[in-house]
């Protein structure tokens, strides 16, 4: 029964899709229906990530193929984690687009290629075979595709344009990447990768190959020169579709990257000086991007990037203390990303608009709503207690013991202009007096709403702000989940035995 | 559309064949060239080739449902081809299993026929839903 645990969250979703797709044009049915398979997916998760954690790393050789031939899925800490993480933000954003994304969205299929999307998720996350995490990646864009042209608004099209070309560039390089691996070592499981790629004697070739998984992934994620698709789509699909995104889309991108750079190119000198450059600029650029900026998601979008840079770097110094940090920062985003992009959906519901300047007064009307929404905003800067805070503790310690005071200091740079960013936007949206906006007599506005349709607004941000609040509070917990991981990653051959069979 | 008597004629005809030769592929696709997904295309091509003669009307009776729902079937039979071994015989997902015996024609059946027979009615359904579509709008 638990043998194929691993497997129970894909199955599940794979379900949910399939029979979310005979319920085309039943819409009500597919909300519940969603929201109820959310549910049970978080509960699955929380199962799954309950074994892994008293059981220690488990895999599964599905075909029943040999490790270095078949397709391996691996459940490592990290994985177990994120799959959780992703379940959570899934259920929320599952009862946020029922009650926020139009009619006219849900007749085109959009729950089910939302399941799909999580199924590919959370494929990426499991898998131990290289190119099968090509394939997952493949999944998660072509439903991310649907996603974001669903409806065929203009600025929607227009923003997918640039979306699909470079992440199609991105997956073309990614593939690429794979192929020379696969020359170099006749090989694409990952723990049979890790001790082939260690052994080639012609390291430029490694780090050429190296070079092509950063690009590949750093598209995805987001990184320094290779961003600029982020900010100019993510603010044009329905606010559920970029709060999904936004959460978790880049994360994978970071996840491969750490996947990638702990176990198949380690401790490589040349490619940590590259993730550290990158990190730093990342974060600068990321930032000062985040300033100038009116519309709230486009706010959002390049805070994004900025704080992808904490992840890259503390992966770039490779050190337990710093990749614990990074793993800290990733669990965080994850929540409060996507909550932030709900949040801008509730405040457009609110007042009709996102821009920040036509924005205010929102606390003097509903004060009860802005102190829910106080608290992703402000775990995002960090304000101890809040969960932003703790990982930045790690990463900095680690950049001081390995002195890399230039990363420090970009590290303190990125959240002195977080606080920056969101006090200004805190101020503006919030405090400022409210000027009148016109009033839009078809728009559904949130005064205008029954009950039950605004909790579908409230519950979802509610949900993550208490996830955010515990990530906060309960940080000594997080912080031990993240030193495992950060052990498991650093000394991987416990992963390596568990997928090659080696120690039974 | 104006077509020609010949074409019309000959499309009756070629439905049942193409068809037939359709389902050929597939079986054989386990070890020679062939498989789900090429027979799945040779089969839309029929029902293209139907509709081109006799109108998408026609061709939407003879199929007496959407396209559309052969997706998620399709989709279902893989999936639980893949996953019967883990429900019946707790062997991991997609395990292979095999009758003993050969039966006629069809030679030894096994769970990988299964998953094929589903990529099958995927690629017709989104084949012939894509197909439809755009002859509709145009």
């Amino acid at each position: 029964m638990t043998q194929q645990l691993i497997l129970y969250p894909l199955f599940l979703q794979i379900g949910i899709g399939i029979i979310l797709l005979f319920a085309w044009s039943k819409i009500k049915f597919q909300k519940i229906f969603s929201i109820l398979g959310s549910v049970v997916s978080v509960g699955l998760s929380c199962w799954l990530f309950y074994y892994i954690w008293n059981y220690g790393t488990q895999t599964i050789q599905s075909g029943n193929w040999a490790a270095p031939f078949g397709i391996t899925f691996v459940a490592d800490t990290l994985a177990a984690t994120l799959v959780l993480l992703t379940s959570i933000a899934g259920l929320a954003v599952s009862i946020f687009s029922a009650g926020s994304v139009l009619k006219d969205r849900l007749r085109f299929g959009y729950f089910p290629i939302f399941h799909f999307l999580l199924l590919g998720l959370n494929g990426a996350f499991l898998t131990g075979d290289i190119f099968n995490l090509y394939v997952w990646f493949e999944i998660i864009i072509i439903s991310s595709f649907v996603l974001i042209t669903i409806g065929g608004e203009k600025a929607q099209l227009e923003g997918a344009v640039k979306y699909f070309t470079l992440n199609i560039l991105a997956s073309m390089i990614f593939l690429t990447a794979i192929a020379v691996l696969y020359g170099l070592t006749g090989s694409l499981n990952m723990a049979d990768l890790a001790g082939k790629i260690a052994a080639i004697e012609n390291r430029g070739l490694v780090e050429i190959t190296g070079i092509l998984f950063l690009i590949g992934f750093g598209i995805k994620a987001g990184v320094f020169p290779l961003y600029f698709w982020l900010p100019a789509s993510y603010h044009t699909p329905p606010f559920a579709v970029s709060a999904i995104f936004g959460g978790l889309l880049t994360k994978v991108g970071v996840y491969a990257l750490i996947r990638v750079f702990t176990l198949i190119f380690t401790s490589d000198a040349f490619l940590d000086n590259i993730l550290m450059v990158i990190a730093i600029l990342t974060l600068v650029s990321g930032g000062i991007g985040a300033l100038v900026q009116n519309n709230m998601r486009k706010v959002f979008s390049y805070l994004i990037i900025c704080h992808i840079g904490y992840m890259i770097a503390g992966l770039g110094m490779f050190t337990e203390v710093a990749i614990a940090g990074a793993v800290f920062y990733l669990i965080h985003d994850i929540i409060v990303k996507t909550n932030l992009f709900m949040l801008s959906g509730l405040v457009y519901r609110l007042k009709g608009t996102n821009s920040m300047r036509d924005l205010g007064g929102i606390y003097a009307k509903w004060p009860k709503i802005s102190l829910l929404l106080f608290i992703p905003l402000f775990s995002l800067v960090g304000i101890p207690p809040l969960s932003g805070f703790w990982p930045k503790i790690n990463l900095i310690k680690a950049g001081f013991s390995g002195g890399s005071y230039i990363t420090v200091g970009a590290i303190i740079f990125a959240s002195f202009i977080t606080l920056v960013i969101i006090a200004r936007l805190w101020a503006e949206v919030f405090w400022k007096e409210g000027k009148e906006l016109p009033f839009r007599p078809n728009f559904g506005y949130f005064t205008k709403m029954k009950t039950y349709k605004r909790l579908q607004f409230i519950v979802p941000v509610a949900l993550l702000s208490i996830v955010s609040l515990y990530i906060g509070f309960g940080a000594e917990h997080i912080q031990e989940l993240s030193a495992r991981i950060a052990d498991e990653l650093v000394n991987n051959q416990g992963y390596i035995d568990s997928v090659l069979n080696l120690k039974k | 559309m104006r077509t020609t008597i010949i074409l019309k004629t000959a499309s009756n005809y070629l439905l049942p064949v193409l068809l037939l030769f359709s389902v050929f592929i597939l079986l054989r696709g386990h070890y020679l060239p062939g498989g789900g997904f090429v027979g799945g295309l040779v089969a839309a091509i029929a029902f293209i080739l139907h509709s081109f003669a006799n109108g998408l009307k026609k061709t939407k009776e003879l199929l007496m449902m959407h396209p559309g729902y052969l997706i998620p079937t399709g989709l279902a039979i893989s999936f639980l081809s893949g996953l019967v071994p883990v429900a019946l015989f707790d062997l991991p997902f997609m395990t292979g299993l095999w009758s003993h015996d050969p039966v006629a024609i069809l030679g030894n059946i096994g769970s990988a026929l299964f998953f094929d027979i589903g990529v099958y009615l995927v690629v017709v359904g989104v084949t012939l839903t894509i197909i439809f579509t755009i002859s509709e709008s145009a």
